[in-house]
């Protein structure tokens, strides 16, 4: 039956953990979509023929709906589309909340390319490796105009903007290379603005990253990236230790636990903080890159707001190095 | 339905309304242009309500910088041309007042302080943005002022040229309308009977006031 | 036209009497609208709302024709899967320009401009709308705007999606700025002419006439003006905003200067997404309208309908985040913005139900503008519920941005208002020029289009379900079967509306003269002569109908069934 509806419905492959749950709601919402069309056009239709005029000057009944009538056209409805807001809202805030463990791969949009970059070192242009079985948290941001992350056997998309974090999780099933699209128009080459993931048996994606490591794949990536694109092939925590050390964060926080000008690194990640005002904030990427663009947000309580902001001065990959940097440095548990 | 042009006695030398055939009676007529009035200054205050909600973003974004513009910006000046504007509004609504007694003098007097209140606001206005002008405190890329260096800033006052200047926009528009209404109060025009044109042109010179009481707290004050 | 001038006229007697009597000696005693004065300056000066609303109808379909042949280009280079018969910037070109003429210059102004400019008046017993110069002032607005609009369209034409998304619209180099600007113009030719409706609904209605003796046009086209008057400023600032930025920089939505893209988004919505219901409110007033005419019958929950127009009109303003749910707003955000998209699904459920109960025990004549009915009727069920499918936030994710959004608008804004505007055309043709057409090319017409329709459309589903991205100028060769079907669909549509165009010319050029009340409908736009003189009604105003759309046999009245 799934098989079935599926090919009827010109659905893409299901290959993720999503894919299922998505498209059982679909069947559900789209048979019942045919079925209303299907029953209000045979009810009209029988009714034209029923009820045809046979003079001119035709009196007609004079019919009107019962409350317990008009009732049933609004509660009918009501019902089934609740029913879907919520299937619906609870696999969107499924979809949206990325599991604590996820690995995480680091996503830059620009016109007209996808760059990907793993904290661990490999980086990759239009060419998404990811492990089968386990969850994968892309972190994305543009260099430009707004794009959209879209891989349709996943049944994901999420707008990548500029200026700011996004994020989209998955957990791919079946290894194989699914096409990525920009859904978001971007100008002259959005069609062309494509992508493959390519998901790996979990072994295969281990001697994957090994080999990139080593730098035996590193000409190929190379040779298909745009070289403005392509970052030294350092590894992203390596790149925001140096990047903290040239941008003066050293001057005011410290690495090694000690409290300074501003609050220390050393388990900064993943940290409660209280905040000015008596809130509290949990520390993850988006808290720190907004911390970097704009200090003064919020505050942890028993600092000053003396930090300049860096709005301008880090480009999207330099500010998720250093948020790499900072994860690496969390408390030992 | 049918309707013949009423009869309506107005004082020696003034004009009697002028009644369209297609309105039921001339109390319908009246009804209907304050209306009409009513719904146009609706979609002023929404115009408006566009900035205010980017203001209201921006300022919840970049709290400081917003603190920091404001307390830029010629709280005097400021303050001053507010007195003016609501004075002026004052002097609009006393117009109303006396076209409605049939006094077109009085009319013609108070449009005319009205309008010199109006030229005053502007030309305040004018001080104001030339200062910004040499400063360099002006919207987007053509901010260069070393004084303010906060994130944000540029916001501030691409908001802040862009909400006085549609305004200023509608003073300009809004002193056309009371000069027409005035030129009419000079031939002696209005009467007891005849006085939509002063109510109107009055109202929309209130939605130019109030829209400034709104920015004036949310630009200087706050 | 000497009309009974007795007081206790049946607006049955004055029908009768015209159809018997109108042809003979009309013309002496009062010309009709279109002979009143044959000079250019007596159009192009006339406050007439019935030529005005003729010019309008004249303009929106040159816009309509203009649209069209953009969407034709549009699925002719789509039938293959790398380039057909024109270059990116050419495509990119295409789509935004078919978008921006069909939403601004013809979706919009289409069925209120003209049918609502021409009709309401008459239906409420008025001589003209409330302000007749501002009227032609709104006539000569949109002019304005549509000429620049199509000036910068030949100089450059612009390239961002009729949506103008920021940064995008800030950089591209093309000649937006004055197609932004037109489209401001615009903007004011709407307002106006919303905000001279509802005056003229609050004011101008016969003695007699009650609101709820309205007929349910009336209420439609009521409710559209609120939407009309209350959201296109919002728009407006922001547009002005846009070139702002396209052309001095002022950062406003520039990321690098702290600008928010998607506060772009939250207002862009918050007029075009109300902005739907502006189009596709008054076609529901014209099937109301031809629903109760044909099948001469009472509509069935009159006060249901017309409260569920004011109900779209109201909820429809808060709507809008559902084009965002991948946008990066909160989820919270979101579920709001989801359910309350459902209760317009519900207002428009009732109104679907309700048409379809007033066919119940009705006496259904069919012809060309019932046709179109049952089309309309079957297109606003499947786009409905389509929209509903795509207001659920987990399938939306999927489909935003993707081919089934794209079938899903045109489900309601072809068949939905396109349909409308044939299904008026059709019905007040004789009323408006006085001329019959000819009912068997309307009907066959009318099949052809919807057919067309739909092999346009569904297969469009079909490639959203697939994946495939809108606004695509190239795509994986496995998409292709799919378009190549939809554009043989576009292209039978596309006959379709010509047929139409050359039957409905052939008429007005040797059509026989039309009866006052062809339909025998008693819609009080009816009860005068075909074309209606100047000034509507002469001699003593017909007597109101004692309910709107009210064909019961008066001695049956009393006691109403409840089914």
């Amino acid at each position: 039956m799934n098989d079935f509806l599926h090919n009827l419905l010109f659905l893409p492959e299901q290959a993720s953990t999503f894919a299922e749950k998505v498209d059982s709601l679909h069947f559900f919402v789209v048979g019942v979509t045919m079925l209303m069309s299907i029953g209000v056009g045979t009810a009209a239709i029988f009714f034209f023929f029923r009820y045809r005029r046979r003079e001119d000057h035709q009196h007609t009944d004079y019919v009107v709906p019962s409350l317990k009538t008009e009732a049933l056209f609004i509660s009918v409805p009501l019902v089934f589309f609740l029913t879907w807001f919520a299937i619906g809202l609870r696999d969107y805030v499924h979809m949206t909340q990325p599991p604590k463990d996820a690995m995480d791969v680091y996503v830059m949009g620009k016109q007209w390319m996808w760059k990907f970059s793993y904290p661990e070192g490999p980086n990759g242009v239009n060419v998404l490796h990811v492990p089968a079985n386990r969850d994968v948290r892309l972190l994305m941001t543009s260099r430009d105009v707004i794009h959209s992350f879209f891989v349709p056997a996943f049944r994901i998309k999420k707008d990548v903007l500029p200026g700011r974090y996004t994020q989209v999780w998955f957990n791919a099933t079946k290894p194989g290379t699914y096409q990525v699209f920009c859904t978001e128009y971007c100008g002259l080459s959005h069609s062309k603005m494509l992508a493959e993931v390519v998901v790996l048996a979990p072994e295969d994606f281990d001697t994957w990253v090994k080999e990139q490591r080593k730098g035996s794949l590193q000409n190929r990536q190379d040779a298909l990236a745009d070289v403005s694109l392509v970052d030294p092939p350092a590894r992203m925590a390596e790149q925001g230790q140096a990047l903290v050390g040239s941008q003066g964060c050293l001057k005011c926080h410290s690495v090694d636990g000690t409290p300074h000008i501003g609050p220390t690194f050393r388990g900064l990640y993943d940290r409660e903080e209280s905040l000015e005002g008596g809130q509290k904030v949990h520390v993850d990427e988006a808290y720190i890159t907004q911390s970097m663009m704009d200090p003064g947000a919020h505050i942890v309580t028993g600092f000053g707001n003396v930090m300049p902001s860096y709005q301008g001065k880090l480009h999207g990959a330099e500010s998720a190095a250093i948020v790499e940097y900072i994860k690496t440095l969390r408390a030992e548990q | 339905m049918q309707s013949s042009a009423p009869v309506v006695s107005v004082p020696e030398g003034t004009q009697a309304p002028k009644f369209a055939a297609h309105f039921a009676t001339l109390d319908v007529q009246n009804h209907a242009a304050r209306l009409g009035m009513w719904l146009f200054l609706s979609t002023e205050i929404l115009l408006f309500a566009g900035l205010f909600v980017c203001y209201g973003f921006y300022r919840f974004n970049f709290p400081e910088a917003f603190a920091e513009g404001s307390r830029h910006l010629d709280l005097f000046l400021g303050t001053v041309n507010t007195i003016v504007l609501i004075t002026s509004s004052f002097t609009a609504a006393m117009a109303v007042h006396y076209a409605k007694a049939s006094k077109n003098k009085m009319v013609t007097l108070m449009i005319a302080l009205t309008l010199l209140m109006a030229l005053g606001f502007l030309v305040i206005k004018g001080f104001e943005y030339h200062h910004k002008f040499e400063q360099g405190t002006l919207p987007g890329k053509y901010y260069h002022f070393a004084g303010i260096q906060v994130p944000g800033i540029t916001l501030y006052f691409t908001v802040y040229f862009l909400s006085t200047g549609l305004h200023a926009f509608h003073v300009i528009i809004g002193m056309g309308i009371l000069a027409w209404v005035m030129s009419r109060s000079m031939k002696n025009h209005f009467n007891y009977a005849n006085f939509t044109a002063v109510e109107l042109g009055s109202m929309y010179w209130h939605l130019v006031d109030l829209v400034w009481i709104f920015l004036f707290p949310m630009l200087y004050l706050i | 036209m000497s009309l009974p001038v007795t007081g206790s006229t049946s607006p049955e007697a004055v029908a009768a009497h015209e159809g018997a009597h109108g042809d003979a000696h009309g013309e002496h005693a009062h010309p009709s609208y279109l002979t009143d004065g044959t000079t250019i300056k007596s159009w192009l000066l006339t406050v007439d709302h019935k030529r005005i609303g003729v010019m309008f109808l004249f303009f929106v379909l040159l816009f309509f024709l203009v649209g069209g042949i953009y969407a034709l280009l549009v699925r002719i280079e789509l039938l293959t899967p790398g380039p057909t018969i024109m270059d990116a910037m050419a495509y990119n070109r295409a789509f935004t320009l078919h978008g921006v003429v069909m939403v601004f210059l013809f979706m919009i102004p289409a069925i209120p401009a003209v049918f609502g400019n021409f009709m309401l008046p008459l239906m409420v017993g008025a001589k003209d709308v409330a302000f007749p110069r501002l009227n032609l002032l709104s006539l000569y607005i949109f002019l304005t705007g549509a000429s620049l609009a199509i000036w910068g369209m030949l100089h450059g034409g612009a390239d961002t999606g009729w949506t103008f998304y920021t940064p995008y619209s800030t950089q591209t180099t093309t000649t937006l700025a004055p197609i932004l600007f037109g489209v401001f113009i615009t903007g004011f030719s709407s307002i106006v002419t919303g905000l001279n409706f509802i005056v003229t609904v609050h004011t101008m209605r016969a003695p007699g006439i009650t609101w709820f003796k309205l007929p349910l046009f009336v209420w439609a086209i009521y409710a559209t003006s609120i939407i009309q008057v209350l959201a296109t400023p919002v728009i407006g600032l922001l547009l002005l905003l846009v070139i702002g930025e396209n052309v001095f920089n002022f950062g406003m939505f520039d990321p690098a200067r702290g600008g928010d893209p998607v506060l772009f988004q939250h207002l862009f919505w918050f007029y075009s997404h109300p902005a739907v219901y502006i189009m596709v409110l008054p076609t529901f007033g014209v099937m109301s309208e031809i629903v109760s005419a044909f099948s001469r019958k009472n509509i069935f929950g009159y006060r249901a309908v017309a409260y569920s127009s004011i109900g779209i009109a109201f909820v429809g303003f808060f709507a809008w985040g559902h084009h965002m749910f991948v946008s990066g707003q909160s989820t919270f955000d979101g579920a709001i913005f989801s359910v309350l998209s459902m209760l317009v699904g519900v207002f428009t459920a009732i109104k679907v139900f309700n048409w379809v109960g007033t066919v119940y025990r009705g006496a259904v004549d069919f012809k060309t503008p019932f046709a179109y009915f049952c089309g309309f009727i079957y297109f606003t069920v499947f786009g409905g519920m389509t929209g509903i499918a795509v207001a659920t936030m987990s399938l939306d994710v999927s489909w935003h941005d993707t081919y089934f959004v794209v079938a899903h608008f045109h489900f309601i804004m072809v068949g939905g208002t396109v349909m409308g505007f044939l299904a008026a055309l059709h019905y007040w043709f004789p009323k408006m020029f006085g001329k019959t057409y000819h009912d068997g090319w309307g009907l066959v017409s009318a099949a052809l289009i919807i057919l067309g329709f739909n092999f346009t459309f569904i297969p469009q589903f079909l490639l959203g379900n697939s994946g495939m991205p809108r606004r695509y100028y190239e795509y994986p060769a496995r998409f292709q079967a799919l378009h190549v079907a939809s554009t043989a669909g576009a292209t039978v549509l596309a006959l379709g509306l010509v047929i139409v165009a050359i039957y409905l010319i052939h008429s007005l050029v040797a059509g026989k003269r039309a009866a006052a009340n062809p339909w025998n409908s008693k819609g009080y736009e009816w009860m005068t002569a075909s074309p209606p003189p100047t000034h509507n009604f002469v001699g003593p105003q017909p007597v109101y109908p004692e309910e709107p759309h009210f064909y019961v046999d008066p001695k049956k009245a009393e006691a109403p069934d409840a089914v």
